[in-house]
């Protein structure tokens, strides 16, 4: 749907505790011009429950749970359950969590949902980092980037969250990017079009987190996809498909960029750069990005 | 607004619940309005909902809460939208 088709009305509402540039009030406005009001969110302890501002307001103009941070997906399968009950199957329950919330401390609990086949949908808005907390890695939290707790650059490359939540083999799984409105609208009305589990990410490029400025977060998520870092795609009925710009890079019409055209402008990944370039390190995010796009390609095949 | 009789805490839903962010802003976005094409980028990318979109798809900024990111500026392909420092500091 073109922009302009998009709904006029506003669920989060202005005058909120976000950072300038958050992609987290960004992704929930478009993710809302798709859902409408009838719907009850579920939030675990991230970011988003700072942005709902605080006691006796909020910034969120539909019902929302606040939950405990390993709990979302469990919450949301008892919402799910007591709407059932009252008769009232006609509302979205939607939980939107971190990476952190997600990948890591709330994972037994999403398995668990998907694997009780639960009608809701999941939404990882993933910031690649525990920010609300100050900046701490997770397991979303790219090889190499600056952290407070990877203070010369993470280790280890992020956990595969795609093929987790595919080995599910729940009907529907998408990733997103705030910078593609249109494709992240589509997503959450296909997505709410089916019954059963279903599981959207969204790339969620944040300024004082990747130390980039707050003016930057479109681009940040666009170069995401146009590197290949970050493939756009979609996964229903055992079938892959890939969306935007990554649909042109897997079928060979244009090239993915370096993925140092991606690194280059978050301070988090400085210690690339400076005092001089690690080629190594380089070396071992691009061949991670081929890699990648090697092991879709051998799907296909 | 209808209040809800249940023992746990609620909170109600109010525009401000943290009161006038546009007093956050260094930089403001300054709007021209005869370069505007109408596209709604700055309307759909806008963190905040502090691009007000009117009936014919014209904007207006609301200075009451643009907490000066700047996106908007930077999402504009006619560079109607551009960033002025909001007062000497
Ligand atoms: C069991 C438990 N451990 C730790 C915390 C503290 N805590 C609150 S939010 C948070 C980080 C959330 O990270 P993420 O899910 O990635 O969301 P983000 O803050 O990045 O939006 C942590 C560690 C908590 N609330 N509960
Ligand atoms: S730290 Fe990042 S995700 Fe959290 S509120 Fe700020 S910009 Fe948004
Ligand atoms: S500067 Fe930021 S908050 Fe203000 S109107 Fe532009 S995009 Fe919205
Ligand atoms: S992005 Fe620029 S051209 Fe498009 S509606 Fe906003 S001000 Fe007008």
């Amino acid at each position: 749907m073109a922009i302009k088709d998009m709904s006029l009305e506003e669920i989060v509402l202005s005058g909120n505790a976000a950072c300038p540039g958050c992609p987290s009030t960004m992704g929930l406005r478009i993710v809302f011009k798709a859902l409408g009001k009838k719907t009850i969110l579920v939030i675990p302890a991230c970011c988003t429950s700072v942005i709902e501002s605080l006691y006796p307001y909020t910034s969120f103009d539909v019902p929302v749970l606040n939950i405990a941070f390993e709990a979302a997906a469990a919450a949301a399968s008892g919402v799910v359950s007591a709407l059932r009950m009252q008769g009232r199957e006609d509302i979205n329950v939607v939980v939107w969590a971190g990476d952190g919330g997600t990948y890591d401390i709330g994972i037994q609990a999403m398995s668990g949902a998907f694997e009780r086949n639960t009608n809701f949908l999941y939404i990882c808005y993933n910031n690649q980092i525990y920010s609300n907390t100050g900046i701490q890695r997770s397991g979303a939290t790219p090889y190499a980037a600056w952290t407070t707790t990877t203070v010369g650059g993470k280790r280890e490359f992020s956990k595969d969250m795609g093929a987790i939540v595919r080995a599910h083999n729940i009907p529907y799984a998408a990733t997103a990017t705030v910078s593609y409105p249109e494709d992240l609208f589509r997503k959450v009305m296909k997505a709410k079009s089916i019954k059963g589990p279903k599981y959207i990410e969204i790339l969620a490029p944040c300024p004082p987190g990747w130390r980039f400025s707050m003016d930057k977060t479109v681009e940040m998520g666009k170069l995401a996809v146009e590197t290949g870092i970050w493939p756009l795609y979609e996964y229903e009925n055992d079938k892959m498909a890939f969306n935007g710009k990554s649909k042109l890079i897997f079928e060979g019409k244009i090239e993915r960029k370096p993925v140092e055209e991606w690194l280059k402008l978050q301070g988090r990944f400085s210690n690339l750069f400076k005092p001089q370039r690690d080629e190594e390190r380089l070396r071992r995010i691009q061949e991670y990005v081929d890699h990648m796009w090697e092991r879709f390609k051998q799907c296909r095949d | 607004m209808k209040k809800y009789d249940v023992v746990t805490t609620i909170s109600y839903p109010k525009k401000g619940a943290m009161g006038k962010t546009g007093s956050w802003r260094v930089f403001k976005p300054i709007l021209d309005k005869d370069k505007c094409i109408k596209c709604l980028r700055c309307w759909i990318f806008c963190p905040e909902g502090t691009i007000i979109r009117k009936k014919d798809d014209s904007v207006e900024i609301d200075y009451e809460y643009c907490k000066g990111c700047g996106v908007c500026a930077n999402v504009c392909p006619v560079k109607a939208i551009v960033m002025e420092r909001e007062a000497e500091i």
